[in-house]
């Protein structure tokens, strides 16, 4: 592809069109918009704010026109380089388009522009009543373009599925820069192709969302949390598979190694078992009386299978005291080393036990500090290894080791993202979970939406040779 | 790596940049960022443009200046940081390496100077600073500045404060400030009175009120002679060479008065003080004493929290907001005692505002040099403020107090909000006045 750099007289034009917003080259505000929670830093030639539909629509018909990239971008919270401009052109800073957050009890759905944070589309739903459950880490940073953009998930996404499950209807600006409609209010819609499904997840590669219609859910009335304590992981792992085929659904299932614990007690003393393998904790929610009985019975269920202790929380505070120690894994971690390479590989859920053998294999042959996390339940662990950058050495066999990850998940029949989407990092991986016939397939789609190459290239798509490069 | 580069990246302690895995978790909280709309004024953003100059991407600091400059210095990202970047550090290195090389105009150079070297670090001219203030409201200049209009004309915007500055103290009752005040009870602690040099020129009396109620909690308490500022406007403009003269001469002069403890009430120096450990950590003839004053220092509230305030008259029913002083809150950790000891008043209801973590715009000088940024982040406090219906608002730092009563002005509530240093609340409730309310 030949993309074009910006021009002067571009410049010019852009300023013509942006009449609300704000058009920003200074260098300064060009080198805060080229990074992401990833790796990398590209700079663009120019960042745009603007809250206008029309605006943007222009802009993007310029672009299509001059051949010069264009890159939506919510928070950059992204953790796979979705958002930078590795192309230079125009990044849309679409956060400032914040406007809307209506929430519809009747129709039970809430329409939202897309730089809403998904912690205030939680909070609005809330104050009704309702639900809306993907909840990434994240959801109080990103915004629900991006969720929306990357197909988020969260720990919920066991019982409630990921972001697509819960979006009906989208506002979108194409590559060539028309306004379109996808789905509607209804959550019953079988017109034509599904090109809701096929906008959410496409990673900003097939247009800029501009508004969208969310489905809500009723807000479970409670819910329960206990942590069941393990001395291999393999049994961890195997109490995962029973409970979810007792006939409990729980709402959340996370699992912390040792690793994992040993760093959380290190940053803040709460009490962890650091001679233990593993530990799950689980969230069920639902009506009360249900509640009691299946806490007690994912008791049972897990000292049946080796658990050497469970602990169910009796109050709101002992919960969120369980909570913790899931939620200083990240933070903890990083203080072992500065850099940390978060892989969301995920396998189906008979596999975990598998997949964390493989891990473990991985983790001793390459000589690197990994630690497995994440919403088990799920299948979606998050094997995340601790390094330093600035040591070449290093980073060598964390590529290699992170290759390996990626062919044990797709080995066990599971895929390379499980939420945090394919952007630059797993792009040069497409083959190996898709085939070749598979990329191509998804290649000739993104051929017919944007002729011109111009919306978020370089994401998704390998180019001819492209490695994962981490040094 | 080129020489020049490595120490560069020493310099502006890129290292620490490191510790930023850019997740965005600072951005919710940061004033500027959510008032000015911009990744550029982001943590994040600022953070990663330091990291850009140690990899040698950008090699002009002046990319950094704007940014930089328009950092509160508020530290509510230190706070949200699951990771622990010491932004603080990287703020006042960064700060430190542009002012190093900038060429000020010779106007602004001289004010720099003569402001920093030299006004804040004197008794003699901060008291002068006081009495003027006091001679220039009991002249009835201050009437006819008001009536005539020039006030609006004043430059920095300066006239925007002439409304909202407070009462003056005479010269004769300052100069008779005693230098020890007897435990009106049963003795707890003997501690030292930080009196700060802003605080005590233009709040002498809440610094009054301080140590009665301090003697009346069970405190004997000493005003040591020879302190001097804090240094932490210093510290913040980048001066850290002059930021570390002020507090070894604090350090010499406090460890004299053998105190349990050094108290003070105003957010911004407290933060000053108890960080004088880490500003001389490199300084091996310092290092100890400095830790071992840090250790020793609280605000007020910690001390009157402990002690118990006696005798508080109920209030009829006000509604009481709380602007908390980000140094206190992102440096100090002081959260609790203040709102135990709004909240141990009889009859008052104590609202928290939303988003109640949020600087006001003060900063230090902030509201001076960036006059039109820090009323931008004012409005967004003021309109949280409003929402709790207050009648009082209670701050605990000098800055924040003139900064919520000039909000106050500008929402036309002067009439019916008003804005009140903890201290001076309490004084209020516990019945004591201090001598100049006579
Ligand atoms: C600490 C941390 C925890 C995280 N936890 C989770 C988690 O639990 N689950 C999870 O799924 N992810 C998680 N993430 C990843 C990240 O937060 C999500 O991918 C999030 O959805 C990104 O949102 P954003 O607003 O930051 O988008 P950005 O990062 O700015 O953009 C992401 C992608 O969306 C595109 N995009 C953004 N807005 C639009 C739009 N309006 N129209 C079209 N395309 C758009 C961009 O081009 C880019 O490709 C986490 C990240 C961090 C740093
Ligand atoms: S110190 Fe305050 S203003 Fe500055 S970056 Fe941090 S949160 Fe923002
Ligand atoms: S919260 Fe901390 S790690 Fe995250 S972007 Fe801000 S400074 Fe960096």
């Amino acid at each position: 592809m030949n993309w074009k750099a910006l021009t002067a007289d571009h410049l010019t034009e852009i300023k013509s069109i942006v009449a609300t917003g704000r058009v920003l080259t200074d260098e300064s505000d060009r080198y805060s918009y080229s990074f992401d929670g990833s790796f990398g830093t590209f700079l663009p030639d120019v960042v745009i704010q603007t809250k206008s539909v029309q605006e943007l629509a222009a802009l993007v018909k310029l672009a299509n026109r001059e051949k010069i990239p264009v890159y939506p971008r919510g928070q950059s919270t992204s953790l796979s380089g979705g958002p930078l401009p590795v192309k230079g052109g125009m990044v849309f800073d679409l956060s400032v388009m914040n406007d809307v957050l209506e929430i519809h009890e009747e129709d039970l759905v809430a329409v939202v522009s897309p730089g809403v944070l998904t912690a205030e589309i939680h909070k609005a739903a809330e104050q009704k009543g309702l639900m809306y459950p993907p909840d990434p880490s994240s959801s109080h940073v990103s915004t629900i373009g991006g969720n929306l953009a990357e197909n988020s998930g969260g720990p919920r996404g066991l019982k409630y599925g990921v972001t697509k499950d819960y979006v009906i209807g989208l506002e979108v600006i194409t590559p060539e820069g028309e306004i379109i409609q996808t789905g509607g209010r209804t959550v019953k819609n079988v017109t034509g192709y599904d090109l809701t499904k096929l906008i959410v997840g496409s990673e900003g590669t097939l247009g800029i969302i501009t508004k969208a219609v969310l489905r809500l859910i009723p807000k479970p009335q409670q819910t329960a949390t206990l942590m069941a304590i393990f001395d291999s992981l393999v049994d961890a792992g195997s109490a995962i598979s029973k409970i979810l085929s007792s006939g409990i659904l729980p709402s959340k299932m996370e699992l912390l190694d040792q690793a994992s614990m040993t760093a959380v007690e290190q940053y803040e003393p709460l009490g962890l078992p650091v001679d233990a393998a593993a530990l799950i904790l689980i969230e069920l929610d639902g009506h009360p009386l249900a509640l009691r009985e299946e806490a007690q019975q994912a008791a049972e269920l897990s000292r049946a299978v080796g658990a050497r202790e469970v602990r169910i929380a009796k109050d709101k505070k002992e919960e969120a005291e369980l909570w913790r120690a899931r939620k200083l894994v990240s933070p903890a971690i990083v203080r072992i080393k500065p850099t940390k390479i978060s892989e969301d590989a995920t396998v189906p859920r008979s596999k975990i036990p598998e997949m964390c053998e493989r891990l473990q294999a991985i983790r001793e042959r390459y000589g690197i500090h990994l630690v497995v996390f994440g919403h088990a339940g799920d299948g979606n662990l998050h094997p995340n290894i601790i390094c330093d950058k600035s040591d070449p050495d290093e980073m060598r066999r964390v590529e290699q080791a992170v290759a390996e990850i990626f062919k044990a998940a797709v080995e066990l029949g599971g895929t390379l993202s499980g939420e945090h989407g394919i952007g630059t990092m797993k792009a040069p991986f497409m083959e190996m979970e898709l085939g070749a016939c598979g990329l191509d397939m998804m290649k000739r789609i993104k051929q017919a939406w944007d002729p011109n190459q111009i919306m978020n290239p370089g994401k998704i798509f390998p180019e001819p040779g492209q490695k994962l490069e981490l040094s | 790596m080129e020489p020049t580069r490595q120490a560069l990246r020493e310099e502006l302690l890129y290292d620490k940049t490191n510790k930023c895995v850019q997740c965005g978790y600072c951005l919710p909280v940061c004033p500027t960022y959510t008032t000015f709309g911009k990744e550029t004024h982001s943590p994040r953003g600022r953070i990663n443009l330091v990291k850009m100059v140690g990899e040698g991407r950008i090699s002009d600091l002046s990319v950094l200046e704007e940014p930089f400059d328009l950092c509160l210095g508020c530290r509510a990202c230190e706070t949200a940081c699951p990771t622990g970047v010491e932004y603080g550090a990287i703020l006042e290195a960064t700060r430190a390496a542009i002012v190093r090389r900038k060429r000020f105009t010779v106007p602004v150079r001289l004010l720099r100077k003569a402001m920093l070297k030299k006004v804040f670090p004197s008794r003699k001219l901060m008291n002068l600073a006081g009495h003027s203030m006091w001679l220039y409201e009991k002249s009835g200049l201050q009437t006819a500045l008001r009536r005539s209009g020039v006030a609006e004309k004043l430059p920095y915007n300066l006239g925007a404060f002439e409304a909202i500055v407070p009462r003056a103290v005479s010269p004769g009752e300052r100069g008779s400030a005693a230098a020890h005040v007897r435990s009106r009870k049963e003795k707890k602690y003997t501690v030292a009175f930080f009196t700060g040099c802003i605080m005590d020129a233009m709040f002498h009396r809440i610094n009054r009120l301080s140590i009665q109620l301090l003697a009346e909690a069970g405190c004997d308490v000493l005003v040591v002679p020879n302190q001097t500022c804090c240094g932490a406007l210093h510290a913040h403009a980048g001066e850290m060479e002059e930021a570390r003269e002020l507090a070894k001469r604090n350090i010499e002069a406090f460890e004299a008065s053998q105190a349990d403890f050094v108290v003070n009430n105003a957010g911004g120096c407290g933060a000053m003080l108890v960080e004088y450990g880490h500003l001389l950590a490199e300084d091996d003839a310092w290092r100890e004493r400095a830790a071992a004053f840090s250790a020793k220092s609280r605000d007020i509230s910690q001390i009157l929290a402990e002690c118990g305030v006696p005798q508080l008259a109920p209030r009829a029913n006000e509604r009481v907001t709380y602007q908390r002083s980000c140094h206190m809150t992102n440096v100090q950790k002081v959260t609790r005692e203040p709102v135990e000891l709004i909240k141990s008043i009889p009859g008052i209801q104590y609202i928290e505002m939303e988003q109640a973590e949020m600087c006001c715009g003060s900063a230090g000088i902030y509201n001076i040099v960036h006059y039109d940024a820090s009323m931008q982040i004012l409005d967004e406090k003021m309109k949280q403020a409003k929402k709790t219906d207050a009648s009082v608002i209670i701050t605990t730092n000098p800055g924040c107090l003139l900064q919520m009563k000039l909000g106050v002005e500008r929402e036309g509530l002067s009439g019916s909000v008003r804005v009140l240093h903890l201290v001076e609340y309490l004084a209020e409730a516990a019945g004591i006045t201090a001598s100049s309310d006579k």
